[in-house]
């Protein structure tokens, strides 16, 4: 059955939470009662990643993209465009009130984005296999079964170039040929869904619009390396893309393309969800092993490494969900046709959630090799609220702050790392001027001394040590020999952590230092917050010119902290100021001001 | 089998060692040491303190190197990472030392600074290897998280302001003993270890085997220490003070006195104990023969005469702890039979008092022991009070008798060999021999032989079958044409699957396949028991090990039924008869009972 | 304090039964326990110990490193504050004070008549809508402090 018109409605957790199911909800009754019902396909899809925008609604075959709709626009939504197919103006993307774009390919937000990973997210009804299978979905494992060994997959996949997108940047080929090098006996698939970096939801974006990318990928891998059992270790936290898994799965198996036998080629692979329960370093390689062997995710030594000693004692390839995203479509195009996409070091696209004081903060894919200027205002559309740019940061808390000079790096693993910060998992956090640095130093060391493991001294110990001195530092107490003191922590933690954790865990604090060295001098011995984000640091100041030295505020303090005779301008002696404020609400003569 | 070697470089040396071993040992054989903290021999490493870095020689990413090996940025842990053919390890450069000196420093930062009133002071690992360093001044603010010590059981005091997280602690627990009463509780800086579901030591499976504090690297684990006591009773003018000492205690007391593991100061501990003010020293080994007494008899009647089979041996209260919380299934088969122990103090309150005239309420009897359960076993139940009295009053460890040595200013080493004390003092080979895994069995087959055949020995007093480090030991005793299966079990963790063994036979209705098996539920029997000094590697049990059986062939006697004081302690006191011969004396004094106890109590 | 003896559900003794066999069972039984009663009671835990032969020492190390495990019951409406680099950038750590301040309890307690708890989550994966708070499953969008009265009451009316 055709339909003449489908009404795409992104139903990502965000656009749900924005009312989305409400709102197909209303289309459906809308279609009914205008007889469009047999005409016009209602499709809730996955993440647009338009997130800033949501509940967004396209409409195919137009492509007319309508931004932050509600339920009660849909009625307009069904007369205008769908009866009369009249465009409804109000509801297109207006940016800066320039010019109402109606097509989502003219948006600068989508324009120089490259959907390969999300190719079926806001595509397709994630619950729907035929969706899957209509957009060449498990087109890529029947070649695999059938015209491929195990070794020219491998090969194949070294061939594209394709590295590890949890962050880490290793040969996805390189792991897979290890684990496929093992003794033959029982191995393991492992699909990496604990994404815990906070500010990214790029792979839960993905397992809720198109959970059968990652299934087949995960066959795929299975066949190559000769595992027959596959896992994937999902965050407690993502319901939503739990389900969409679980019903993958039995979809999955109901056609015969997972279980026993798949497609008849005698290759059985069969997938089991296993949850996470709030724990970060179990993103971490060998603490998931860990957990979805019932234990505390306590990470162990490397090497040796899982893909030759790995789920119990198996060896085990562990890939993060964006990774394996891409690889039915480079068996599908061929790893050639891959690998022109990207710099000469990194190939393919990256997936990043864009967030923070960007105008335009959501979901995106971009070529490697896109700079984080073209991200962060071409796409990004700039600072919001008319502010000035600062700092970016990837990586989470493993990673880097990225000043202002370096906004023409191109986005590749070496780039990064070179200026002091990692790709990541693609959180991307844009910083303006009212963000200090210092305090985001400390905001991701209070994440990593929470999620510490405890198990090796020189994370459990020294990252507590780093906190404590940043809150000194933005208590306004720190000294220089404080800053020397972190130096030789992170070094430490850096060089004899157990896991990626420690070892990465000082990276906010190394590249703050780095590049924002005159910040800290600044707390230290100006007990200044240039940012005002600092409230122990703010400071009140009474303006000469306007204070008629009425002795009001120096009686008002509660610290004694203002010093003056009468009729002439008073003092505040910042060493005994509270920062109560109380002087500023007591001056009738606007004379005292805090910043 | 022939085992594959390998060859690497430590420091630019070529290095030989089988494959699988550890960097950190294959180092040893280029002259090096390299420091570290939470690694234990007896254990799985944990890779934890981070003190072992060292790093490889890769080659170079650079063009203009040619590939030429230069040092890894990175560090790796050298306990746990497997010296592979041809690798290149550089085992220590400024980097690396100033690396493990700053780790060092953060873990002193969080650690209580008062060496001075620490039970470890001395034998403190992390003491050691801050000294070492030269650590003067610790660069870190220091935080220590205080919570109030867990002094629940008798024996053992958990200090977790002082713990390092190493991890052994737990390791030992669950794996080594298989009692699983400690574990990581909580994540990251909030990490204890500690009980399950917030309960105390005593209230959990913890069977006071002390081999936690024997394996603790600093004073988060100790036993506790009631020298206090003794003090008091040998300054108490009203009190006749006894004391006894066990076998494994020779052995191993030299070591905190600058002997070797191993050498015999029997003589010089009777000494020691007589100048420190007690009144009669005796041995326990002597009451070992006399367990051989009770439980020889024992076992011949139930194999003779189809009682439950298999025996099993009962003088290791941690094991009876064990078998009480975990395997309540055998308590048909455990022997009545007391320990050692609580025989001579039995007596010492009773057959000694009336030979010599003395009031028994006046009688203190302290019992040096190297074991930390066995503060718990004097107040277990009531028949530990057999006498009318607690029959030992108080248990010191090897530990704390050497400190009471030291108090006193006795200068142990140079002190000449003395007797101990008659009635309770004289031994066998056989007495002896309990200090070691097997040597209750070894005993008790020496005078089961003799007793089943009529013979004046056995074929050969040496039963070298039941001797060894193995976890379960096997083997069928041929006592002329009557076969005995026996089984030998040490470390509590090899104990369930003999256990396992018999539950099989039991549920298929054959015969057990042992008749006899003896459990001791530390490694290497008591000599490795949970109150000797610490840092006891295989190394040292294996020296100690070899001391007792020295003492044993020293012997003149090597039965315990020749035992002339045994032989008089029957004749004059006990009626001729062992308990499993109907003795009631024997029965009363000698022999106990045992009761289900939960695995955790809840309030 | 002794604690309160729930009993094993049918349901509940059905997944273990299901699970028994499978290596690496405990924690996704931990999950359904949790599912069943709000958190992790300790008979419960007792007798899961006894199912699948793990001692309770296992499970109290595990339930007490995932911080997804309670061993007290939350308040009937658990509110989740995100913690992501998103939400706290736009005022996360405000939203958490102003709940804390009206609610009068701390983080991770209960009110006292067992209507409310709060606690701050890692991120939820809503960045485009911080800073967000989640209640039962609901997501609060775009938060300012001056939605957080509003938010109690629309569950205080609910009971």
């Amino acid at each position: 059955m055709a339909y003449e018109s489908y009404v795409l409605v992104c139903g990502g957790t965000a656009c749900c939470s924005g009312g989305a199911d409400k709102i197909i909800e209303a289309f459906a009754n809308e279609l009914e009662a205008a007889g469009l019902k047999e005409k016009v396909q209602v499709v809730a899809t996955g993440c647009l990643g338009f997130c800033e925008q949501g509940p967004i609604v396209k409409i195919l075959p137009q492509g007319t993209f309508y931004v932050q709709v509600k339920a009660e626009d849909v009625k307009e939504i069904v007369a205008e465009h769908l009866v009369k197919g009249r465009v409804v103006q109000r509801l297109c993307y207006d940016p800066e009130q320039a010019k109402k774009l109606v097509a989502e390919a003219n948006i600068p937000f989508y324009q120089k984005q490259y959907r390969i990973v999300l190719r079926n997210c806001g595509v397709i009804d994630p619950e729907k296999i035929e969706d899957y299978i209509a957009r060449d979905g498990y087109k890529a494992i029947e070649k695999v079964l059938f015209e491929m060994t195990p070794e020219q997959v491998v090969d194949e996949m070294l061939k594209s170039g394709l590295r590890g997108r949890g962050g880490a940047g290793f040969p996805t080929g390189m792991k897979w040929k290890f684990a496929q090098q093992q003794p033959k006996g029982q191995k393991y698939m492992v699909c990496n869904a604990d994404e815990g970096d906070p500010g990214a939801y790029m792979d839960r974006s993905t397992l809720e619009g198109d959970p059968h990318s990652i299934l087949e990928a995960m066959t795929i891998a299975g066949y190559a390396i000769g595992a027959s059992k596959g896992f994937i270790y999902i965050r407690a936290e993502y319901p939503l893309a739990i389900h969409r898994l679980e019903v993958a799965i039995a979809q999955a198996h109901e056609l015969g393309l997972l279980g026993d036998d798949i497609l008849g080629s005698g290759f059985s692979f069969d997938i089991e969800l296993r949850f996470g329960a709030g724990a970060f370093v179990c993103g971490e390689e060998t603490a998931l092993l860990q957990s979805i062997e019932g234990n505390r995710g306590m990470p162990k030594p490397r090497p040796p490494f899982p893909a030759v000693k790995g789920l119990w004692g198996r060896p085990t390839v562990i890939n993060n969900v964006e990774t394996l995203a891409n690889i039915p479509v480079i068996i599908n195009k061929g790893a050639d046709w891959f690998s022109k996409i990207g710099t000469a070091t990194t190939k393919g696209t990256k997936v990043f959630a864009l967030t923070g004081k960007v105008n335009n903060s959501g979901l995106i894919e971009v070529p490697m090799g896109t700079t984080l200027r073209e991200i962060i205002f071409d796409i990004g559309g700039g600072i919001r609220g008319g502010h000035k740019f600062k700092a970016a940061q990837t990586g989470g808390p493993s990673g880097g702050i990225i000043p202002e000079q370096f906004l023409d790096t191109p986005i590749d693993y070496e780039s990064l790392a070179k200026i002091g910060s990692i790709m990541g998992s693609g959180g991307l956090i844009v910083m303006d001027e009212t963000d200090c640095v210092v305090d985001i130093a400390k905001f991701y060391l209070d994440f990593t001394v929470d999620e510490s493991c405890g198990k090796c001294a020189p994370c459990r110990i020294g990252g507590r040590k780093l906190l404590n001195y940043l809150k000194k530092i933005t208590d306004g107490r720190g000294t220089e020999q404080d800053i020397k003191d972190m130096e030789a922590i992170c070094d430490a933690m850096n060089k004899a952590s157990l896991c990626g954790l420690g070892q990465t865990a000082s990276n906010p604090v190394k590249s703050t230092l780095r590049y924002f060295m005159d910040e800290y001098m600044e707390h230290i011995h100006d007990k200044k917050c240039r940012s005002g984000k600092c409230s122990k640091l703010i400071q009140y100041k009474i303006d000469p010119a306007k204070c008629k030295g009425c002795t009001m505020c120096a009686r008002k303090c509660p610290a004694g902290a203002i010093s003056g005779t009468v009729k002439n301008p008073h003092v505040i002696d910042q060493t005994k100021c509270i920062k109560c404020g109380a002087c500023e609400s007591t001056c009738k003569f606007g004379a005292i001001s805090h910043g | 089998m022939e085992t594959e070697m390998i060859t690497l470089e430590i420091n630019g040396k070529a290095v030989t060692v089988p494959k699988g071993t550890s960097i950190l040992n294959a180092a040893k054989a280029a002259h090096i040491k390299i420091p570290t903290l939470c690694y234990h021999p007896d254990l799985k490493p944990g890779a934890s303190c981070g003190i072992c870095v060292v790093r490889q020689l890769v080659p170079s990413r650079n063009p203009a190197d040619n590939g030429k090996l230069v040092p890894s940025p990175k560090m790796l842990r050298a306990c746990c990472t497997e010296a592979t053919a041809g690798m290149h390890i550089l085992t220590h450069d400024p980097d690396i030392v100033q690396v493990r000196k700053t780790v060092l420093e953060l873990i002193l930062a969080n650690h209580p600074q008062d060496c001075l009133q620490c039970p470890r002071s001395g034998s403190c690992e992390l003491q050691a290897i801050a000294a070492d360093f030269g650590i003067r001044d610790i660069p870190f603010p220091k935080e220590v998280i205080h919570r109030d010590p867990d002094n629940s059981t008798p024996s053992i005091v958990l200090n977790s302001d002082k713990c390092i997280k190493c991890g052994r602690c737990a390791e030992v627990c669950q794996e080594m003993q298989n009692v699983w009463a400690l574990e990581f509780i909580g994540r990251g800086e909030k990490t204890v270890m500690a009980p399950a579901a917030g309960v105390k030591l005593a209230e959990s499976p913890c069977i006071k085997c002390g081999q936690c504090s024997a394996h603790c690297p600093v004073g988060a684990i100790y036993e506790n220490d009631e020298t206090a006591k003794v003090w008091a009773a040998l300054r108490d003018p009203e009190k006749t003070c006894l004391v006894q000492i066990a076998p494994a205690v020779r052995v191993a007391v030299g070591e905190a006195f600058g002997m070797k593991p191993g050498e015999l100061t029997t003589g010089k501990i009777y000494a020691a104990l007589r100048m420190l003010g007690f009144d009669k020293v005796f041995d326990t080994n002597f009451s070992a023969d006399v367990t051989i007494m009770e439980e020889g008899t024992e076992f011949i009647k139930r194999f003779t005469e189809g009682g439950t089979l298999p025996l099993l041996t009962s003088c290791c209260p941690a094991w009876t702890d064990w078998m009480e919380k975990y395997a309540p299934d055998f308590t048909e088969n455990f022997s009545t039979a007391k320990s050692p122990q609580q025989m001579l103090s039995a007596l010492a309150k009773s057959y000694w008092p009336e030979k010599n005239g003395v009031d028994p309420a006046k009688v203190h009897v302290t019992s040096i022991m190297p074991c930390t359960a066995k503060k718990h076993e004097i107040i277990r139940d009531e028949f530990m009070k057999s006498t009318g009295f607690q029959d030992t009053d108080v248990v010191l460890t090897t530990r704390e008798l050497a400190r009471m040595i030291k108090a006193a200013g006795i200068d142990f080493a140079s002190l000449p060999e003395e007797p101990a004390d008659k009635l309770l003092g004289e031994y066998t080979g056989a007495g002896t021999i309990f200090g070691v895994t097997g040597g209750v069995m070894e005993a008790a087959l020496r005078t089961a032989y003799c007793l089943i055949t009529g013979e004046a020995k056995p074929p050969s007093i040496d039963f070298k079958e039941v001797r060894g480090m193995e976890g379960v030991k096997k083997a069928t005793i041929d006592i002329k044409g009557t076969k005995v299966n026996i089984a030998v079990a040490h470390q509590m963790g090899n104990v369930e699957k003999v256990l396992n063994e018999i539950r099989e036979d039991r549920r298929n209705g054959v015969k057990p396949r042992y008749d006899f098996i003896e459990v001791m539920a530390c490694r290497g029997g008591c000599i490795g028991g949970g109150g000797q000094p610490c840092l006891a590697t295989d190394a040292v049990r294996a020296q100690r090990t070899a001391g007792i059986y020295t003492d044993d062939e020293k012997c003149t006697l090597r039965m315990s039924h020749l035992n002339p004081e045994v032989q008089a302690l029957y004749k004059d006191y006990l009626g001729g008869k062992t308990g499993a011969q109907g003795g009631e004396k024997a029965h009363h004094l000698l022999h106990t009972g045992y009761k289900k106890i939960d695995v955790y109590h809840f309030e | 304090m002794s604690e309160k003896l729930e009993t094993m559900t049918p349901e509940l003794k059905a997944f273990v039964e299901e699970w028994k066999s499978k290596p690496g069972n405990l924690i996704m039984v931990l999950h359904r326990v949790q599912q069943t009663y709000g958190y992790i009671p300790r008979n419960i835990a007792i007798e899961i110990s006894t199912m699948l032969d793990v001692p309770l020492a296992k499970i109290y190390g595990v339930v007490t490193f995932y911080n997804f495990f309670r061993l007290q019951k939350s308040g009937k409406y658990n509110v989740q504050v995100c913690l992501g680099t998103a939400c706290y950038l736009r005022g996360g750590d405000d939203i958490i004070k102003e709940f804390e301040r009206r609610l009068g309890v701390g983080l991770n307690a209960t009110t006292e008549d067992g209507l409310f708890s709060v606690e701050a989550v890692r991120c939820l994966g809503c960045c485009g809508l911080a800073p967000v708070a989640v209640v039962n499953g609901e997501v609060h969008g775009k938060l300012e402090t001056k939605d957080v009265e509003g938010i109690i009451e629309q569950y205080r009316k609910l009971g």
